[in-house]
């Protein structure tokens, strides 16, 4: 998958979750403050991304989930070789 | 001392899932008892039982996408009940940012709440140690409050949002809790009643104890017989009956329709001594109770003309017709009207208390009674009250009814209602 690729099917992934109407998902998007996901859910979001993309997230890294753009950066550094 | 009025009701039973469609079923004589086939499959003695249907289409525009998702049964029932009970009592659903309406509490008990999620995912999940594969949810459905939390949140409720758990006497306590709240004015109106998944896994415990019937599941129907000879065992069910209990001084300075009021109540124990046990109710306790609750209410035996009694179709049954006949001081022939509601929607197990209440209420406001299924073979050993057990729908105006409930436990709940006049 190339970044494109994955930036769109993690905008599919946190789409359910978005708690806004009518809402303009982009790369700059903060998920909670923005995007107004539940936090309680973020951790759905990382199993979700988990399975979606086969890869493993630790506790540590969920902080990189913050951002749109960021989470889309840390899953390209997991799975796009380098 | 306030009084206490019923000015809005929500149901999710077996046989229906609206309130006017539980009207029509109890009018109808409607069962909600059906043949399972996971029962079957899974090896259960007992093969009926009473699922109520709320498709997921419903459950999401009730509790919206992301909740209706992460929810179990309990809460969707629950939810389903308290917000139809909300509109019912003609309150405005406030918005998601709005402050709390801190003049409403919820007392919305269960008996196994979030069984179905501690069975189906926690416990397995855990066991297998992928405890970090459990998600966000477990949590709050895993919760005995996950009922009344959902409520909480969904309705925006700033009085005290609890749960409550007496095994079967659980939904008609939860009314007699709320009762108390207004009555004392801690608060201006109380959503109460109960929720109960429809759960195999409750269900389960039952058909290990033999309580649960294994004679008619080729006849689910004619399986809950309460009052029969031929009675050989409850039939389980689930769903959730929500009442809104409001201060009457609230409920007319809003010019509310008034339902009934509720007179008064009393929940009590039998130690389990004197013939009680963990399984079987101490019959002074079940005495006390009932004239207990006639004295909170300031109502005297005679002034009872309809019971809508616990009567599960086992050998129960006759020792709290007993119950009834020494503590209101009145033979079998003499007897208030009877009939019981769990041969129509099974056994709720914690929200059997709530949904009869709700049948109850809907009996005395619409002018009717509804039969009282499979009993045409009576129980010879209360022969003379037959004439008083109406074996199909009769119209007849009730004024003042009596509910009873009786819980494993040995905890009993009796509650009365009074038509209101205006």
């Amino acid at each position: 998958m190339n970044r494109d690729q994955i930036r769109t099917v993690f905008f599919d992934l946190i789409k359910p979750y978005v708690r806004i109407p009518d809402p303009v998902i982009s790369e700059s998007s903060l998920l909670v403050d923005d995007l107004k996901v539940n936090s309680t859910r973020f951790v759905d979001i990382i199993l979700e991304t988990e399975d979606r993309f086969n890869i493993t997230i630790s506790d540590e890294e969920m902080d990189r989930f913050d951002r749109v753009g960021d989470a889309i950066d840390y899953i390209c550094a997991k799975t796009v070789p380098a | 001392m306030n009084r206490v009025v019923v000015t809005g009701m929500g149901i999710v039973s077996p046989n229906a899932t609206d309130l006017e469609g539980f009207r029509r079923a109890l009018c109808e004589g409607r069962s909600g008892i059906a043949h399972s086939q996971q029962m079957q499959e899974l090896g259960f003695a007992c093969q009926v039982g009473g699922v109520p249907h709320i498709s997921d289409s419903v459950a999401e525009e009730y509790l919206g996408a992301e909740l209706s998702r992460n929810s179990n049964s309990s809460m969707k029932y629950a939810v389903v009940a308290s917000v139809d009970c909300w509109r019912d009592a003609g309150l405005p659903l406030c918005r998601s940012d709005s402050s709390p309406d801190w003049d409403t509490a919820a007392i919305i008990g269960t008996c196994a709440g979030g069984a179905d999620t501690v069975a189906e995912l926690v416990g397995p999940a855990t066991t297998a140690g992928r405890v970090r594969r459990l998600g966000s949810s477990a949590a709050e459905r895993s919760m005995a409050s996950c009922g009344s939390a959902c409520v909480g949140g969904l309705l925006g409720l700033g009085g005290q949002v609890t749960t409550n758990s007496s095994a079967c006497a659980t939904g008609t306590e939860a009314l007699i809790n709320g009762y108390w709240m207004i009555r004392e004015g801690r608060s201006e109106r109380v959503l109460a009643g109960s929720s109960e998944p429809a759960s195999i896994y409750t269900w389960a415990t039952l058909d290990a104890l033999r309580v649960a019937t294994r004679q008619s599941n080729d006849r689910p129907q004619a399986a809950c017989r309460p009052l029969s000879a031929s009675a050989s065992g409850l039939v389980p069910s689930g769903g959730a009956g929500i009442l809104m209990l409001e201060s009457l001084a609230s409920a007319q300075a809003r010019n509310a329709r008034i339902y009934v009021e509720v007179l008064g109540g009393y929940v009590n124990s039998g130690g389990q001594r004197n013939g009680g046990s963990i399984t079987a109710a101490n019959p002074e306790s079940v005495q006390r109770c009932i004239r207990e609750s006639l004295e909170v209410a300031r109502t005297k035996p005679a002034e009872i003309d309809y019971i809508n009694g616990h009567l599960t179709g086992t050998e129960g049954d006759v020792k709290e017709i007993r119950c009834l006949s020494a503590a209101l001081g009145r033979s079998f022939s003499e007897m208030p009207w009877v009939n019981a509601t769990k041969s129509l929607i099974g056994h709720g197990i914690g929200a059997a208390g709530s949904m009869e209440c709700v049948a109850t209420v809907l009996q005395m406001t619409n002018g009717f009674l509804h039969p009282s299924l499979n009993c045409e073979d009576f129980h010879p050993e209360i022969g003379e009250l037959e004439p008083r057990v109406p074996k199909s729908a009769m119209r007849t105006d009730c004024r003042t009814a009596l509910k009873t409930s009786f819980g494993f436990g040995d905890v009993n709940a009796c509650i009365i209602f009074r038509c209101w006049d205006g």
